[in-house]
């Protein structure tokens, strides 16, 4: 088979959805670990509702989360004041505002699987780690992190493969500006309202193909980093 | 992986529908171009008080609609944003031929919720604002449109940079109203109903008067409510309505 050839504006979309998801993976790798850690060791009763609002992209509509996002980002919302900052007006159709987004709406996906694991490994490894003398944070890193490896690749990945597939929210908030906001997703759906359906055929079925190479390969790694801790 | 999701459950409403709309001879599927919304929304209820029968309507751009329709949607009438996707379905064997004809001619207005931005062509010229909104010329006849006065005013290469796109003319109103954008090419009726912000009608000579078209879909060959609602559609008072929200009709003008 023959590859097809990939319009400029096409392998735009591509390199902007690698870049979103990854930067966004990065990011919530960053937020999500501790927000995991207090989840999961927290005694706090309210902690669950906290989770909850963690979890709530889960189940919203990409409308709900993009029509707050819409008026969030803009001049009347903290979006508008921030980037008033650099004499911008808003943070609507800026790439920075889609990382904003996803990061929101991935967010579930990251802090729950790490928050599994941190809960999986229980309160033992850390007890034996303090009687040894070690300091929480060097418990964290030479303890808990290596234990929740699992809970981290499947966040990532799963962060990572998320974001690719978002929609609804760039759809409302992006603008659909080529190289800035215009990911594949949207892309794709431009070539199906315009009838160009050679070129959504190859990017969709490259979707079908990427979700599954994900999943896989997530499944497999999950498999063989659980085994070596049993 | 999300558009694969909802294309999934687009079939599933789609199958769901489909009898439902057999079943029910009194009431007729129209999908409805976004800009048409509220018109459309009072010439059904007008078109219910003389019939008794109802018009399901459902909105989307005419891009996505005619999508959905080449794959079978269950719609019966097909009020479109231009006159190419209903000769387009004619051609392509969706639509019944014939029946095409044009109900509303839409216009286009520069708009800010800002009362001082928007003066007329020269604030195109001044480029003095961060961003501008229109529909998505490639699936939406009014963004289309915009693009074109741009083009004609020689402002278009300069605004590039600055343009945003919604999806249809339903999100370019969205943007500006929300103030993300500072001002947008919209429907004029959109904001025919307020008085708002600040306006500039764009003359007629700068675009392609936008005809919107409505044409019977083969679905509703048969429904006697269907061609009702499109007989209804041409006549007086779907046209004072359709003027009321700042349409030309063929008829009037």
């Amino acid at each position: 088979m023959s590859v097809p050839e990939l319009s400029s504006e096409t392998l735009s979309a591509i390199r902007l959805t690698i870049e979103l998801a990854a930067i966004t993976t990065v990011i919530l790798l960053l937020v999500g670990t501790p927000i995991a850690w207090w989840l999961a060791r927290s005694k706090a009763w309210w902690k669950e509702a906290i989770a909850t609002v963690v979890a709530l992209p889960l189940v919203l509509p990409p409308t709900v989360l993009g029509f707050y996002l819409l008026v969030a980002l803009g001049p009347s919302g903290p979006g508008g004041q921030i980037a008033s900052l650099w004499g911008a007006r808003t943070l609507a159709f800026t790439f920075e505002g889609l990382v904003i987004g996803s990061v929101i709406y991935s967010m579930p996906f990251v802090v729950q699987p790490i928050r599994n694991a941190f809960e999986a490994m229980g309160e033992r490894p850390l007890e034996v780690a303090a009687t040894l003398r070690a300091s929480p944070l060097r418990t964290f890193w030479s303890v808990a992190l290596p234990l929740a490896r699992p809970g981290f690749l499947t966040g990532a990945v799963l962060g990572f493969a998320h974001t690719v597939g978002e929609f609804g929210v760039v759809l409302m908030i992006g603008g659909n500006i080529p190289g800035e906001t215009k990911v594949l997703s949207v892309a794709i759906y431009d070539y199906v309202e315009t009838l160009r359906w050679a070129e959504a055929t190859v990017l969709a079925a490259g979707m079908v193909v990427f979700a599954f190479i994900v999943i896989l390969t997530m499944t497999l790694i999950e498999k063989r980093v659980a085994r070596p801790g049993k | 992986m999300m558009s694969l999701r909802s294309l999934a459950a687009g079939l599933v409403v789609a199958a769901i529908s489909l009898p439902a709309s057999m079943a029910a001879a009194a009431e007729t599927n129209v999908a409805v171009a976004a800009n048409f919304t509220e018109a459309a929304k009072e010439i059904a209820a007008a078109f219910k008080e003389k019939t008794g029968d109802e018009a399901a309507l459902s909105f989307g751009s005419t891009g996505q609609l005619y999508t959905q329709i080449s794959q079978d949607a269950p719609f019966e009438v097909f009020l479109a944003a231009d006159d190419e996707r209903p000769a387009k379905a004619v051609s392509e064997g969706y639509a019944v031929e014939g029946s095409a004809f044009t109900y509303a001619i839409g216009k286009i207005v520069l708009w800010s919720t800002d009362a001082d931005l928007v003066s007329g062509e020269d604030t195109l010229r001044s480029g003095d604002f961060n961003k501008i909104s229109i529909a998505n010329p490639t699936t939406a006849p009014y963004g289309a449109a915009a693009v074109e006065t741009m083009k004609a005013l020689g402002v278009y290469d300069d605004l590039e940079p600055k343009i945003v796109q919604g999806n249809n003319i339903a999100q370019a109103f969205q943007f500006v109203q929300t103030g993300n954008a500072e001002l947008g090419f919209v429907a004029l009726s959109q904001i025919a109903a307020n008085s708002e912000g600040s306006r500039w009608e764009v003359p007629v000579d700068l675009y392609t008067p936008i005809k919107q078209d409505a044409v019977l879909l083969k679905k509703g060959e048969e429904s006697a409510a269907a061609k009702a609602f499109l007989d209804f559609l041409k006549g007086p008072e779907a046209g004072a309505i359709i003027e009321k929200y700042g349409y030309g009709t063929a008829a009037g003008s």
